[in-house]
């Protein structure tokens, strides 16, 4: 095979035993890879509990994963989410998809529970079950030093160990499998560490077709302010999106309650640059480097952990938002969720968290110790334990990010519609809404965002199954990335046919949510963003949203989506994507 | 969506890219709208449901248009490969379909932004808005005018040109009316506040659009102002300024200017040399004609000229440099500033032209439009 190994590694942690499956060259092309594949793989298992030994937990990487076109050193990670309930996944960067991809494997299904803590090394073909009782409680740091000798690690953190629902895993140190609450999985099967050393080569069909197309993507990037600008995430990492946020009155402050962050010029990518001096770094296989490192090793926050780590919880110190980075890093938890989870813990105590206290708090979450097992459960099931249930910021359950959606309405519809739950990477419509690509579209108004969303959604379905960043579409499209999916595997493919398959990819993930009980109604926001007006200043005023115009908005969303009035999938929209379900929770 | 389509119809209109009545734009959310009844409504009905898409557009041409890229259409079959910066970056190449059968143009859309029906129009899409859809064909037009011109001087020039060309060349210098003028100054310097700054650039964007120096949404422009660069936003259209200029701290103390041009490194350059205050950048057709026209024979680099072409050329008494878009390591942030410490205006290899000011507009302004103006006569006098 072109562009993919043709095979998946299958282990049972229970029994030790390791299987090579091989799926049909007819399975690859209409799941692709990474999120698709992944996703094609849970469907069958995802009604169980997300800690039952049959429920997989799958890591995949896409056909463009270890070639070399731009930023192709991602991978998806997988399983039903123990935070939301819904089908869960991460797309995360590093090494370990290259890896996993040279060792010859498109893909690893883990299930089973070991019966000691163990961690699994693949170099190749020749898979270890290792004992890692020496590694139990080990921060992800400190395990990483260890480990990094055996080639790309994944890693879980002791706030998996304590059953925090937004645990991540990490992966080389810095990167972080986030929001779904994936790291709990490592717990639930007694793993601590995947580490993975491959040595082959991915076969490509059209070398030079392939040369030609990478290149028509390089001179896009190059062209593009966001990502390679001197002002743009190559330079500054996604913290560069700051000062535009709150210059837009979009930046969530004080747990939701304002949209501007007094501090935030001083709290800026620019002031994290003077002060710790980043040298930049990234995923395997990519030239935007967005990742930023510090001379003391650790990472400076992206937008969204330094926007809940500044504006939500109410801190204007530098030094507080590095160390709560770190610390979440190190535990392996969810910045996002942890940061949103204490600025609901500030409200519903009616006093702003105090720096000492953010890093505190965040010890005891990581560690299970007193309050931190409530505030480990995430935002909506402390506040609804705390009968506050309003001050959760949370779709699905899943902590809304660092971008307000009164003041961009498609990022509003797109939190709602999202199959993860508040997740503002699944259409990221602040692409045109705030950063004009690829052209600018009016950000207070619901109209043409319906189609706009899901064809959004359909795109990065697509792109979390080649597997590519989503960075690179600020510049490129599937129109380039369709002829480099060609030259890699070989099979003819257009930016349309791309969108048909982010179709099915979607689609397959709203049935298994519907499979597990989630209905039309869950697909909304928090009441505070239809009763509450964002920060106006004089100029610009932020009105709270319009509650019936963002119900049109989500039935228009349906009716292109193809879903019934009630946001339910249908077995005819089903069978037209060539999904093969039988309706079985049809509504 | 009716006011969108509603705008880029009259913009193609005023534009001179369509004339009144020829464009048809269909745009759809959950519903699908028109601008107008026409019997290629179903067929374009048709092309919609076969694609991921929002906006449709589809119109024939105005002249001088029309003729070139039918021209280009019957004498390219299959796909016109026009090499100005623009297409080589965003469209890449121009499919050219033999009918308006669906099936057909579905297929070129699949692959590309635009698809040519020869002596029919060009069709268009957006998959955000329908300004996408009015961009392509506009860019497309433009790529198209620049090839025709570009190719007919290098062929008369080796003896090659033949009689077809010729013909059309006659037809569309006809209607190419006269050289461009402004008849008016623009806002003198130096500038005393923000507002009328800002006021300053929305003048000068749109003169420069009126113009036509520039196609489509490209181009930008920027005032230094108080150790704050204000310069336009990618994307923005240079007659459409309001709300659209970013205010970047020189020394770099904010990342609010993350939307700002992608030129906003070789605006930041050019200033800081302290000759200059204003920078105006447009794409006028003949200055990027003469820039393609290069006479050396057997160069190694051909091929890569937009990259790395080491000559010393000149159009117009300026020089004409590579680089590309942006900050990559050819971008044209490495090849301008230096060619502004000493002239007027430089012109980038199948780009555009750079020109500067030392406290408002009207000299950049003026330099853009003299330089144009004098690459079309030196365009005319080397046939
Ligand atoms: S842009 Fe950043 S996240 Fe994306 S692949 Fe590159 S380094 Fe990784």
């Amino acid at each position: 095979m072109n562009g993919w190994c043709g095979k998946i590694l299958k282990i049972d942690l229970s029994s030790g035993r390791t299987e090579a499956k091989r799926p049909e060259r007819e399975i690859y092309a209409r799941w692709i890879g990474g999120r698709g594949l992944a996703g094609y793989y849970l469907r069958d298992k995802v009604t169980r509990s997300w800690d039952h030994p049959e429920m997989p937990l799958l890591f995949f990487t896409g056909p463009l994963v270890g070639t070399t076109s731009p930023t192709s050193g991602r991978m998806t990670v997988m399983s039903r989410s123990p935070l939301t309930g819904t089908a869960g996944d991460a797309s995360v960067g590093g090494s370990l998809g290259t890896a996993l991809k040279k060792a010859g494997w498109d893909g690893l299904i883990i299930t089973g529970r070991a019966k000691t803590l163990c961690g699994i090394e693949i170099a190749d073909d020749q898979v270890t079950l290792v004992d890692a009782a020496a590694l139990a409680g080990t921060g992800t740091s400190g395990a990483y030093a260890r480990l990094k000798k055996k080639g790309a690690v994944a890693l879980a953190g002791p706030a998996a160990g304590v059953g925090v629902r937004f645990a991540d895993i990490v992966v080389d140190g810095h990167y972080a499998a986030g929001r779904a609450g994936l790291g709990l999985h490592f717990a639930a099967r007694n793993l601590k560490y995947l580490t993975v050393r491959g040595s082959g080569k991915i076969r490509i069909a059209y070398p030079e077709a392939l040369k030609k197309a990478n290149e028509d993507v390089r001179r896009l990037m190059a062209a593009s302010p966001v990502l390679l600008g001197e002002l743009g995430i190559g330079q500054y990492g996604t913290a560069a999106l700051y000062d535009l946020l709150d210059a837009r009155r979009m930046m969530p402050t004080d747990n939701f309650r304002r949209t501007r962050f007094d501090a935030a010029r001083r709290m800026n990518a620019h002031a994290f640059r003077q002060r710790y001096a980043p040298r930049r770094t990234g995923c395997r296989g990519c030239s935007i480097l967005c990742k930023k490192i510090a001379a003391d090793g650790r990472s400076l926050p992206e937008f969204e952990t330094l926007s809940h780590f500044s504006a939500l919880v109410g801190n204007t110190n530098l030094e507080t938002v590095m160390e709560a980075n770190r610390l979440c890093n190190d535990l392996g938890m969810d910045t996002i969720s942890a940061a949103a989870t204490l600025a609901c813990h500030g409200e519903i105590r009616g006093r702003p968290l105090e720096p000492s206290e953010i890093l505190s708090l965040l010890m005891d979450i990581g560690t299970g110790r007193g309050i931190g097992q409530a505030l480990g459960q995430g935002a909506a099931a402390y506040a609804r334990a705390c009968g506050r249930p309003e001050t959760a910021m949370t779709v699905k359950n899943l902590e809304l990010p660092g971008y307000d959606p009164r003041g961009a309405y498609g990022m509003a519809l797109a939190y709602a519609t999202s199959t993860r739950g508040g997740c503002h990477l699944r259409a990221y419509p602040i692409s045109h809404e705030i950063l004009r690509k690829p052209v600018a579209t009016d950000r207070f108004t619901f109209s043409g965002k319906a189609r706009i969303i899901k064809g959004a959604e359909d795109l990065f379905a697509v792109v979390d199954s080649l597997t590519a960043c989503k960075f690179v579409f600020f510049a490129a499209s599937l129109e380039e990335y369709a002829r480099i999916y060609t030259a890699v595997t070989g099979v003819e493919s257009s930016a349309d046919d791309l969108l048909t398959a982010g179709e099915r990819i979607d689609y397959s993930e709203r049935i298994m949510n519907d499979n597990n009980g989630f209905r039309g109604t869950d697909d909304d926001l928090p009441a505070r963003f239809f009763e509450l007006p964002g920060t106006g200043d004089g100029h610009l005023e932020i009105p709270p949203l319009d509650r019936a115009e963002f119900l049109k908005a989500r039935a228009a969303y349906r009716r292109i989506r193809g879903l019934n009035e009630e946001g339910r999938p249908t077995r005819e929209k089903a069978a037209e994507m060539a999904i093969d379900w039988d309706g079985s929770s049809e509504g | 969506m009716e006011r969108l389509i509603r705008k880029y119809v009259d913009k193609l209109i005023r534009s001179g890219l369509a004339e009144a009545g020829a464009p048809l734009m269909g745009a759809r959310d959950a519903e699908l709208i028109w601008n107008r009844e026409d019997k290629n409504r179903a067929i374009l009905q048709e092309i919609f449901t076969g694609l991921h898409i929002s906006t449709l557009l589809f119109a024939l041409p105005a002249e001088p248009y029309r003729t070139l890229v039918d021209f280009l259409a019957r004498t390219s079959p299959g796909t016109i490969h026009p090499q100005d910066t623009e297409t080589r970056t965003f469209l890449h190449d121009l499919p050219v379909v033999t009918s308006l059968a669906p099936a057909e143009i579905i297929r070129a859309l699949k692959n590309r932004k635009c698809a040519i029906v020869p002596g029919r129009g060009i069709i268009t899409y957006g998959t955000v808005s329908p300004e996408q859809a009015f961009v392509t064909f506009s860019s497309a037009c433009f790529a198209c005018f620049v090839k025709f011109f570009a190719d007919y001087l290098r062929d008369v020039r080796n003896g090659s040109a033949n009689p077809e060309q010729k013909a059309v060349f006659q037809q569309v210098v006809d209607y190419l009316g006269s050289p461009a003028r402004l008849d008016f100054s623009l806002t003198h310097g130096p500038f005393r506040d923000e507002a009328t700054v800002l006021t300053a650039m929305e003048e000068a964007g749109k003169a420069t659009v009126d113009c036509r120096l520039v196609d489509s949404y490209f181009g930008n422009i920027s005032c230094l102002f108080k150790d704050i660069l204000y310069i336009s936003q990618t994307g923005s259209s240079l007659d459409e300024l309001r709300g659209c200029i970013d205010p970047v701290p020189m020394d770099g103390s904010s990342c609010v200017g993350i939307t700002a041009s992608s030129e906003l490194s070789a605006h930041r350059a050019i200033v800081t040399a302290g000759t200059h205050r204003t920078v105006l950048h447009g794409h006028p057709k003949f200055s990027v004609i003469l820039s393609l026209a290069c006479n050396e024979k057997n160069c190694a680099l051909r091929g890569q000229c937009h990259l790395r072409c080491p000559r010393r050329r000149q159009a117009a008494g300026v020089p004409i440099v590579p680089g590309e878009v942006g900050t990559g390591p050819y971008g044209l942030c490495h090849t301008v500033p230096p060619a502004l410490a000493e002239h007027r205006g430089a012109i980038v290899y199948g780009h555009g032209v750079f020109t500067v000011g030392k406290t408002d507009f009207n000299d950049a302004f003026a330099s853009l439009l003299d330089i144009e103006n004098a690459c079309r006569k030196e365009y005319f006098a080397s046939l």
